[in-house]
């Protein structure tokens, strides 16, 4: 584990997320329990865990993408900066405009990598000009650092890319509404070490703004990009802190079985 | 699409945050946006509701013209039959009994709706013996000469004879003929209608249950209340029958070919195709291949159940096909592979395992595909299945050379007649069509509940 | 001997021939099934099939073809001179067959042909009583040739007897002795039953050609005896009885699109809206229910929509829209048909939409939701772009549908062919002109007659062409998410 970055120190304590006693049912199948986690601004959080353990769902809790599969029900309190996001007044959509998500494969639309990108900030309104939405794209591209590959064939069709341009696509697009949070469900599972690199390397960029929340299956590239790792099994929250110390030193017998290899 | 305002939170520009705002109070955009929304969802359910709409209004029309085809309008007679009038000879040959032909059995009926009439003590005024035949159907005389025709016996003694009542008189108790109308009818009249209000007051005119409907020929132009559907239901039967005994035979073997043995290429890419295609080809386009082929070259008799059921077989045969591959796909490869493995050939694994599981789907499709054929209409006018016709056809298989009618055609037919009462017959008619169709596809998706499997 | 019975006795010949090529096959290893090559059942069936096949494929071609020797053996007892002015040869040739067949009914009466036969007054009365009706009075030759035409059906009728009788045996007689431990009883019932396959699935095949020859035949045969050009440009039609006729499909088609075209215009945004509310919106329970009452609206027979626009739509929009609002009085129109025709095609638009609206991957919707769009802006923006393809394939389809619907445009349409831009008044299509000019009694000669032929070639030409473009679409489509 020669990439453990045990130096990184976490630069802020304040708290962007809090979740307590999260409980979440699939039909009649509990499958979190009990979660307390204390998300913070400008860090980059793992969740690890073996599949099936829960941590996507969490993870899908937090910009309340759970509402979209009908049998999955939510209870416990999760707010963002003080405000409970599963609230009778919240809307979920300008809840997701603020924590916006990156997912699994990479989903471009069937439109062009200009229209990918701008979608956010046109639903949104965030421009009044084109001169303006224009900016936006090219700055959002150039963060996810795909400016230099695209800026020619803006108008090409996003499915046209690569993988790993697909998925940092997807990230610009993300970011492109500009979120407070970027959850990301496993983003690198469906690219090669090249483009899992590239994308670490921008999620490591990314935390100079946003509060990152990353599930990777991934121990390493949890070391290797977290500042703060949360480990799930059987639907438990078993153990949550600095990153360095679920790495090197856990409490937790079963955190240490799962990092030594032995389950999972 | 209603354009929404641009977001009146402040920093539009790519680099700053936007202004913060609390997720409780949603700002003015996104209320835009969620009343677009709700709207986009309405207008969903609006279009939801107007295809429902539609089927309740369609249903509804249909069922209200159609389900008076089933009650009629009947008189009840004591008849004596005159031997003196019926068999001049007196010796009971039917032969000669026969030449007493349907107009001296209307007068006999005359005569005795007068006797009973009087004998009931109700005055007809001044309708004459004529008038008074005029209140029964036309038909009346010729079932009572079919009747005494096949029972000589009768002859000499009274009996309680039942009789169609006009159609006129049934259309004025079903709200069809008022006196309004009656006034400017050649075929009744206002008196004829106030005798039948007499008559119904005496008893003698009842309205019941109409099972000649369902069991009688069709009638001729003036007679919709002797008009039935048997030729019509006998018709559509034979033609079900040949569709049935050809084209699931070949259906499912054209399918188990294609599916299981037929080798992946062009030719076979292209028989797919062609199969896809005929499923959408406009069924007149059938008729005219019925005519030009099977009557004008094969010399097959018009109106025939046999000419039909082969065009409605093509027809349907792509209708079965396709379900019956889908069926046959469905069927996992790891089964063929077990009976393969065990050193089954591939005609015993197909016969043996695959088309036995495939079996309920085969069904279901076959039996949707015989539902759309037993209502389908344009092919059959084309090959002179419209032709009035009011013989049985004979039984099977030379029955099926015999001309018929069928359902759909007989309900067009009725819509091309003149009379009012034949717009109730053929919506009642369809009410027989519906029903048969309901049965039909309640038997499949009994079928298709109860038997299929998911794999 | 008639047709079923010669055909329950080949069947009966060929459960014969099973039973016992099953039993000498066990009888050659002398009861011991391992000896065998095949399972006994084999050479059983091998034998039946031995039997059946050649007699079917001889039979069928044997009735092919007695069509043809009939009407020549026919034609040639009829004098051309013969034949009235004012008639054809063909109506003639309908004649002597009614006269064939009244021939025969008289004589299974038990009516002396022989002496009838002298006397034509006596002969016509007989057939009246008979209930044979003809065009025209019989004459000598007619009648020659009904009996020539009788002749021939009946040692047509010996022949096929003794053919398939002595090929059935034949067969059976060839079968078993075939049988012997040894003969791949099982690879030959295959190959025969794979090659009964092969002529099964071939059957889709002919019937295309068939619908193709047939159309082609009569329409090479109409251009003979009209001119294309005017056919395909003139502005009017008109048939006449007598000749004269001007026969311009332009009105036909331009009713035929007017109605589609009304009919596309209720339908769909009616089925996409229904479609996308039950794929994105309807809970499980909804979509359970309403899904297939939606469809029971494409289970209904058109013929029911027919009378639907006939008593209740037509009346309804003339009494509440058309008469009120000036704009005409005929219950039968434009609008009728279409809006009727409109509810028939809702399930074919929305069903075919349902399924690729579907088939779009959850992904795209995730995505797009994730970035905070509303469930309407997704499918207006990620959702409905994807499926676009599909939809249009599924529009298309339900075009080629509309434009070859017959009996709501029959009922509902009128018969007037016209170019006007009123949708309140009557106009007809190509399909109610087809049904028009072929029903009843027709005379295959006349353009009047042959004209439809035509029509149903353009027809069929149109829809193929809608058909095979949204049915590539579709295809293409279902792989690009596959």
């Amino acid at each position: 584990m020669k990439d453990l970055r045990l130096e990184r120190d976490v630069q802020t304590e304040t708290n962007k997320i809090e979740a307590r006693k999260v409980q979440v049912y699939y039909g009649t199948n509990h499958a979190l329990k009990d979660v307390d986690v204390d998300i913070l601004d400008k860090t980059v959080t793992a969740f690890i865990g073996p599949s099936g353990c829960g941590k996507s769902t969490f993870l899908r809790c937090l910009n309340r993408m759970n509402d979209t599969v009908a049998s999955a029900r939510v209870e416990g309190m999760i707010t963002l900066e003080g405000e409970n996001i599963y609230d009778q007044r919240v809307d979920p959509v300008q809840l997701r405009a603020k924590i916006g998500m990156v997912f699994q494969k990479p989903n471009p639309f069937p439109k062009s990598i200009y229209d990918n990108v701008a979608y956010g900030p046109k639903i949104h309104g965030l421009t009044r000009t084109k001169a303006e939405l224009d900016e936006v794209v090219e700055a959002c591209l150039r963060k996810a650092a795909l400016w230099n590959e695209v800026k020619d064939r803006l108008q090409s069709p996003g499915t046209g890319l690569s993988g790993g341009q697909q998925q940092r696509l997807c990230i610009a697009r993300a970011i492109a509404t500009s979120p407070e949070v970027l959850l990301m469900d496993e983003p690198c599972s469906a690219l090669d070490p090249i483009a899992t690199a590239q994308v670490e390397e921008l999620i490591d960029d990314l935390r100079s703004q946003f509060s990152v929340v990353i599930v990777t299956h991934s121990m390493q590239q949890a070391a290797r990009v977290s500042q703060r790792t949360a480990f799930f099994h059987l639907g438990y929250l078993v153990e949550y802190g600095e990153t360095g110390t679920i790495f090197t030193n856990p409490k937790d017998p079963r955190t240490e079985s799962y990092i030594t290899g032995r389950i999972g | 699409m209603t354009t929404v305002p641009p977001n009146t939170g402040a920093a539009p520009s790519a680099q700053t945050p936007r202004a913060k705002h609390s997720l409780f109070s949603p700002d003015k955009r996104t209320a835009a946006r969620n009343a677009q929304e709700s709207r986009f969802r309405s207008y969903g359910l609006v279009a939801i509701v107007l295809a429902l709409l539609a089927l309740v209004w369609l249903l509804f029309s249909i069922f209200s013209a159609g389900l008076p085809a089933f009650r009629q309008t009947f008189i009840e007679i004591p008849i004596m039959l005159d031997a003196a009038v019926l068999d001049k000879d007196g010796n009971g040959d039917p032969a000669e009994m026969a030449s007493v032909t349907t107009i001296g059995y209307g007068k006999l009926i005359g005569k005795a709706l007068g006797i009973e009439l009087a004998a009931k003590g109700i005055d007809i005024g001044e309708m004459t013996a004529k008038d008074l035949v005029g209140m029964v159907s036309e038909n009346a005389a010729a079932d009572l000469r079919d009747m005494v025709l096949a029972d000589p016996k009768l002859l000499g003694t009274t009996i309680q004879f039942t009789a169609l009542a006009h159609g006129r008189i049934d259309g004025y108790f079903k709200g069809r003929v008022t006196m309004e109308t009656a006034v400017r009818d050649n075929s009744t009249s206002p008196e004829k209608l106030m005798l039948a209000d007499q008559l119904v007051a005496a008893g003698m005119m009842k309205m019941r249950f109409n099972s000649g409907f369902l069991s009688m020929p069709d009638a001729s132009d003036k007679r919709p209340e002797a008009a039935g559907l048997g030729v019509a239901i006998i018709g559509s039967l034979y033609m079900m029958c040949v569709v049935l005994c050809l084209a699931l035979p070949i259906g499912v073997a054209a399918s188990v070919y294609l599916e299981e043995f037929a080798p992946k290429n062009r030719w076979t890419d292209l028989i797919e195709v062609n199969i896809a295609n005929l499923a959408a080809v406009p069924s007149i386009v059938y008729g005219i291949l019925g005519l030009s082929f099977f009557i004008n070259f094969a010399g097959l008799p018009q109106s025939a159940p046999i000419v039909g059921g082969l065009v409605l077989t093509l027809m349907t045969l792509p209708r079965i096909i396709i379900p019956t591959r889908a069926a046959l796909k469905a069927v996992p490869p790891s089964i063929r592979d077990a009976a393969l493995g065990v050193g089954a050939s591939k005609l015993q694994t197909v016969t043996h395992h695959v088309l036995p599981l495939a079996m309920p789907g085969v069904l279901t499709g076959t039996i949707i595909g015989l539902a759309q054929a037993l209502g389908e209409t344009a092919p059959l006018l084309l090959i002179g299945m419209v032709a009035f016709v009011r013989d049985f056809p004979g039984a099977p298989l030379s029955g099926l050379f015999d001309p018929a009618s069928a359902l759909p055609v007989q309900i067009y037919n009725w819509t091309q007649r003149g009379d009012p009462g034949f717009v109730e017959r053929a919506s009642g008619a369809i009410i027989v069509l519906l029903a048969f169709l309901i049965i039909m596809n309640t038997a499949a998706i009994i079928l298709r509940r109860r038997y299929e499997r998911r794999w | 001997m008639s047709l079923g019975l010669l055909f329950l006795t080949v069947l009966a010949l060929a459960a014969l021939g099973y039973a016992v090529g099953r039993r000498k096959a066990m009888g050659t290893v002398g009861g011991d099934m391992r000896k065998l090559h095949s399972l006994p059942t084999f050479y059983g069936w091998i034998t039946a099939l031995g039997v059946v096949v050649p007699v079917l494929v001889v039979s069928l071609v044997w009735l092919f073809l007695e069509g043809f020797v009939i009407h020549n053996s026919a034609l040639s007892q009829i004098d051309p001179a013969d034949v009235p002015a004012d008639s054809s040869i063909n109506l003639m040739m309908a004649d002597v067959t009614r006269l064939s067949q009244g021939l025969s009914v008289l004589e299974s009466n038990g009516l002396d042909l022989a002496v009838i036969k002298q006397d034509l007054d006596a002969l016509k009365i007989a057939l009246g009583e008979a209930g044979v009706a003809m065009g025209n009075d019989p004459t000598p030759n007619m009648i020659a040739a009904a009996e020539a035409v009788r002749t021939t059906a009946s040692y047509s009728r010996l022949g096929l007897t003794l053919a398939t009788l002595g090929l059935a045996l034949a067969g059976l007689a060839w079968g078993l002795r075939r049988i012997s431990p040894d003969f791949r009883a099982r690879n030959a019932t295959e190959r025969v039953s794979i090659g009964l396959l092969i002529v099964a699935s071939l059957i889709a095949v002919l019937t295309t050609v068939g619908i193709v020859v047939s159309l082609m035949a009569e329409t090479v045969h109409f251009f003979r005896v009209y001119p294309a050009s005017t056919f395909f440009f003139s502005t009017t039609w008109d048939p006449k009885f007598g000749g004269g006729s001007t026969l311009g499909i332009m009105p036909l088609v331009w009713g035929t699109l007017y109605v589609s075209v009304i009919s596309l215009i209720v339908a769909v945004p009616i089925g996409l809206f229904s479609a996308i509310y039950l794929a994105e919106y309807a809970s499980r329970r909804v979509r359970s229910v309403v899904k297939p009452l939606i469809e029971v609206l494409a289970g209904i027979p058109t013929i029911v929509y027919g009378l639907f626009a006939l008593i209740t739509v037509g009346p309804i929009l003339r009494d509440w829209i058309a008469m009120p609002m000036g704009f005409g009085n005929s219950s039968s129109t434009v609008m009728t048909a279409g809006l009727v025709m409109g509810i028939m095609i809702i399930p074919f638009v929305s069903s075919l939409s349902d399924d690729i609206i579907n088939a779009v991957p959850q992904s795209l919707r995730d995505g797009s939701l994730g970035l905070g769009a509303t469930p309407s802006e997704t499918i207006r923006q990620v959702v409905i772009p994807a499926a676009l393809p599909g939809i249009v394939g599924a529009v298309l389809l339900a075009a080629s549908r509309a434009i070859g619907e017959t009996m709501i445009v029959v009922l509902g349409a009128g018969a007037a062919a016209k170019l006007s831009l009123n949708p309140f008044e009557a106009m007809t299509t190509v399909t109610v002109k087809i049904v028009s000019q072929l029903t009843g009694d027709t005379e295959f000669s006349s353009p009047e007659t042959l004209v439809a032929f035509a029509l149903g070639l353009t027809l069929f030409t149109f829809t193929l062409a809608l058909n095979v473009v949204a049915l590539v679409i579709v295809r293409k489509y279902r792989e690009q998410y596959e």
